[in-house]
């Protein structure tokens, strides 16, 4: 076991080639799919938050139920729109980063999306009468009331980069797991652990925590100096 | 758009009547202040007229017009304040105009001098104090050259000196040829800043007069009930 976990951190600390390609491979991946399942997600979730439409409550429910939606389900209906035979078949995108990313955007946006009404809503009804008086259109108001919750939306933006970092099932359906191409760290550690290599599993594993950890670690230090600046 | 006309509104919320078969005329110059004890719907009033809430029986008129033709402002008792800049804040209220961002900054800057708070401009504003928070949000409402301003309870809970520096700056917005129609608690208040006095009781307007008339010789006895226990040291009426 303590073998194990030196030939881990050796394989840290020599910046192994397989390493970092899968770990940056997941980073772009990922943020890709955070950074443009937030510009669905938010302007999503603060439209509900504001939206007055008699099926409004049905669709806030649907989302919410969407944040639990199995990555597996998802792969499978992406890999089914992007397999030959599908609409989106002509792209080629299967087996790509692509379709990673979509895959991953998929999972993040209902998230990003339900999080972002809860916390605008919240905003909204004490902000309503005022922005209205003033004349603010639906518009306006979804971008002053983004703009002033933009430090508690960091917390929907960081779910959204965990549940994208840390989720297997859709980016092994879509992806394939193919070595340089679409291996990620969680289909790597998944396969090497299979395999019984478990120093690079490991080693992924570590990346993963330290990844998630420090994003976790900014985001507190921002909220805690917005809390200091804007009380 | 003057003069604002209500006849015979009524609101009804869960079937009670806080609103019923309300009839008022308000010119547009000068300070108005609604007075009525606590739940007789002053504030209803306010935000039928701001276009919060819906006029679903009676009839609200602008002058000949069914809707305001000139800007209308709204200050609550507790403030909408942005995580930003005073200045910022100061300025918010104008982004519906489509005014250029530097003339919208340069309004604001002016109105955080009228109100003294161009020191604060680039703190952020939700670290000032609730007199300061009222200021700003006059700054906010004036920097719309509104031509009705309506104060829902502007100076509750704040100290003599907010109060004061609150009652100037409404009095310098109403010398801007501004309508104010304004509810307060505050009898004193009431005294110092009104040209008239709308007093609500039972759903209705009980009496509409100019201030010093309805102070010396209230002619409804709701009004003087309610004038005699908010100021019994100061005036006592021949029953």
């Amino acid at each position: 076991m303590t073998d194990t976990l030196f030939a881990a951190l050796r394989l840290l600390g020599s910046f192994d080639n397989t390493l970092v390609d899968i770990v940056w491979l997941s980073l772009r991946v990922s943020m890709t799919a955070v950074v443009l399942g937030a510009l669905i997600g938010l302007p999503l979730g603060a439209w509900l938050a504001i939206a007055e439409f008699r099926w409004r409550n049905l669709l806030v429910v649907f989302v919410n139920g969407l944040m639990g939606l199995p990555s597996v389900v998802v792969g499978v209906v992406v890999y089914l729109a992007l397999s030959r035979s599908g609409p989106f078949g002509d792209f080629g995108l299967l087996f790509s980063p692509s379709a990673m990313v979509i895959a991953q955007m998929m999972l993040v946006v209902p998230l990003i999306a339900a999080l972002t009404r809860q916390i605008v809503e919240d905003a909204w009804r004490d902000y309503a009468p005022e922005l209205r008086v003033m004349g603010f259109s639906r518009g306006q108001s979804m971008l002053t009331l983004i703009h002033d919750c933009r430090h508690s939306l960091l917390v929907a933006l960081l779910a959204g980069v965990g549940r994208a970092m840390s989720e297997v099932g859709a980016v092994m359906i879509v992806g394939g797991n193919i070595d340089h191409v679409t291996r990620v760290m969680t289909t790597a550690i998944a396969l090497e652990t299979s395999k019984g290599d478990l120093p690079l599993a490991i080693a992924l594993g570590i990346v993963l925590m330290v990844v998630v950890l420090t994003l976790n670690a900014a985001a507190f230090h921002i909220r805690r100096w917005a809390m200091r600046r804007y009380a | 758009m003057f003069p604002i006309e209500l006849s015979g509104v009524a609101f009804r919320p869960q079937g009670r009547n806080v609103l019923d078969g309300l009839d008022l005329r308000l010119d547009g110059e000068g300070i108005s202040i609604v007075l009525g004890p606590n739940g007789v719907g002053k504030t209803v009033l306010l935000r039928m007229i701001a276009g919060l809430l819906p006029v679903r029986e009676g009839r609200l008129a602008w002058g000949e017009a069914s809707r305001p033709d000139a800007a209308i402002a709204m200050v609550f008792q507790q403030p909408m304040i942005l995580r930003s800049s005073v200045l910022d804040n100061a300025a918010l209220g104008m982004k519906p105009l489509r005014l250029a961002r530097g003339e919208r900054l340069r309004r604001a800057r002016d109105m955080l001098e009228r109100v003294g708070l161009a020191d604060r401009a680039a703190d952020s504003a939700r670290l000032l104090s609730g007199g300061e928070r009222q200021r700003l949000a006059l700054a906010r409402a004036w920097a719309v050259r509104p031509r009705l301003l309506l104060l829902d309870e502007p100076t509750a809970n704040l100290d003599p000196s907010a109060v004061d520096a609150v009652e100037r700056i409404i009095r310098g917005i109403r010398t801007d040829g501004c309508k104010v129609l304004m509810t307060t608690h505050n009898l004193g208040q009431a005294t110092r800043l009104a040209d008239d006095i709308v007093f609500l009781a039972d759903g209705r307007v009980q009496e509409h007069a100019p201030a010093q008339q309805f102070f010396a010789r209230p002619r409804s006895a709701a009004a003087r009930r309610f004038i005699q226990a908010e100021l019994p040291w100061r005036i006592r009426f021949d029953e």
